[in-house]
């Protein structure tokens, strides 16, 4: 009984002397610096998360990307593409709110529950819905704006008209008036004149969203998730805000046309195009021409 | 006789007349001075307007790069000069800076406002570009202005330099300078600056070029003088 407290005493006095050496070992910039904001809270529904919990989960889950000081140099960080993001600048992209406007807790709760397909970002669906609002509020405590900014108003999503041909019809002409081609190329495969020559905002290279290989964006799955995304921009990166250029009913236009695009997606969008002529003819020609010179990833 | 007479009070009229030119407001001083360069600077590349017709189509010669833009006698434009110390914050103008894309170009490259002056920025073109500023410690937005619609109205709150670009016409870059007060000016062709209205005070005149960087001199006024204060900057070769 005594040796074993006495080999545990040596245990531990060896940890303590060996892991300050292990934690110096790792890049200089990892050590947590101070908080702007030491405290906060997230609200997302009913739940509410504190910064104080979210800390641990952080430290085990989230650093070795983002970073011991949240501003995405992690240890895993020079060999992700995209970067990770760095909660110190706070600007993210999947917002419900207007372009240069910080999130909303929930679209903060939504994005970690999600993960950001294509990306080194996983789904944190696996842990509790308590653990991700605790996560949001820690996040928040990387940058002062969090306290400094008056916290943005979500955007107002109007109801999705009915999916109708006019409606198709008139994205199509929508999204050529508004150039989208120029980037996302004229079917959509990210492959426009503007598409190699993107940078983010940290002048990193970038490529559209190709619609002809996938049917999920970077900020979520839905017609409303698509809304949400030219409506308030893809902050940090190329894609911007439509909002006042784009009226909210034209807006779910150019929703529907926009899932035509995605050809290996069945969606009510899809099958209302095809069954007209015009539509049955632009799909089929691009089912059976496989020319693929899109990104083929989505960044 | 007579004719000497006037001619003396010819050159007494011109005489007072320049120097009422030289001091717009008798009540505060004037800073003035020449931005050159020293060495050689990088050639400008010209501009490859052919993914976007509707503006290659404006030009019968190709554009060049405006990251450094010189001219005679090693001037050196775009460069903004400003009271960096010295004197007191400014409430900002009601009258708004206007930044123009036409020709797939920013006119002007660079913008220098005041913190809280509105910015109206104008789409000329009959393509669409989208707007989108860098800062980083002021909010970054970008927002898509096609040809037709409505001038974009901004502000910005903290005093900061930093680039704009359209991601859709990706050699289309311009500045913003956001400053403190209203003792700025950004050069043209020629390299010159004019400061004035300054009340007797210790200033620090600093000179920024988005290439070359930023320097300072201090500069004492004590009346209504004029004061010249030149600045070099070494060019980079590349």
């Amino acid at each position: 009984m005594a040796t074993m407290k006495i080999a545990k005493f040596f245990v531990n006095v060896a940890i303590a002397f060996l892991l300050p050496a292990a934690l110096a070992a790792q890049q200089a910039d990892q050590t947590p610096a101070a908080k702007p904001n030491p405290h906060m809270e997230a609200h997302i529904g009913k739940l509410v998360g504190h910064s104080e919990a979210g800390a641990a989960l952080y430290y085990r889950y989230c650093w070795g990307c983002h970073g011991a000081r949240g501003d995405g140099n992690g240890e895993n960080a020079p060999y992700v593409t995209p970067t990770p993001r760095n909660f110190v600048a706070a600007i993210f992209k999947c917002r419900s709110t207007v372009t240069g406007f910080l999130p909303t807790d929930e679209d903060l709760y939504n994005s970690l529950y999600r993960g950001f397909i294509t990306s080194n970002m996983p789904s944190w669906k696996a842990l509790t819905a308590q653990n991700r609002a605790d996560l949001v509020a820690f996040i928040k405590t990387f940058s002062a704006r969090w306290v400094t900014e008056k916290p943005a108003e979500p955007i107002k999503v109007p109801e999705e008209p009915k999916v109708t041909l006019e409606s198709i019809k008139h994205g199509k002409e929508l999204s050529t008036k508004l150039e989208c081609w120029k980037c996302h190329g004229p079917e959509g495969r990210g492959d426009g004149p503007s598409a190699s020559t993107l940078t983010d905002s940290n002048d990193q290279p970038i490529r559209p969203y190709n619609f002809y290989t996938g049917y999920r964006f970077k900020c979520g799955a839905t017609n409303h998730d698509l809304y949400k995304i030219f409506m308030t921009g893809v902050d940090g990166t190329p894609m911007p805000s439509f909002a006042d250029v784009v009226k909210p009913e034209e807006a779910w236009d150019l929703v529907h046309y926009l899932r035509t695009l995605q050809i290996w997606h069945n969606s009510p969008e899809l099958a209302l195009w095809e069954g007209s002529p015009e539509g049955a003819a632009i799909v089929k020609d691009e089912r059976t021409r496989n020319r693929d010179t899109g990104s083929g990833i989505n960044p | 006789m007579m004719k000497k007479y006037v001619v003396l009070a010819g050159i007494a009229t011109l005489a007072f007349s320049g120097a009422a030119i030289a001091r717009p407001n008798p009540a505060g001083g004037t800073v003035s001075g020449k931005v050159t360069y020293e060495g050689t600077p990088a050639k400008m590349k010209p501009i490859d307007m052919s993914k976007e017709p509707s503006c290659a189509k404006m030009y019968t010669t190709p554009q060049l790069g405006e990251t450094v833009v010189t001219g005679v006698g090693n001037s050196l434009e775009n460069v903004v000069v400003y009271v960096s110390a010295g004197a007191p914050d400014d409430a900002a103008p009601a009258t708004a800076a206007v930044l123009t894309q036409k020709g797939c170009r920013y006119i002007p490259h660079v913008l220098a406002f005041q913190i809280n002056q509105e910015i109206k920025i104008q789409n000329e073109d009959q393509t669409s570009h989208n707007i989108h500023p860098l800062p980083k410690l002021n909010r970054e937005w970008n927002k898509s202005q096609p040809p037709g619609t409505p001038a974009i109205s901004e502000k910005y709150d903290k005093a900061e330099f930093f680039s704009v670009k359209c991601n859709v016409h990706p050699w289309m870059h311009g500045n913003f300078a956001v400053l403190k007060n209203s003792h700025f000016a950004v050069t043209g062709d020629g390299g010159t600056f004019t400061l004035a209205n300054l009340p007797p005070g210790k200033y620090t005149i600093t000179a920024w070029h988005e290439s070359y960087g930023d320097q300072s001199q201090e500069v004492t006024i004590s009346g209504s003088e004029t004061k010249t204060v030149n600045f070099v900057f070494k060019a980079k070769p590349y």
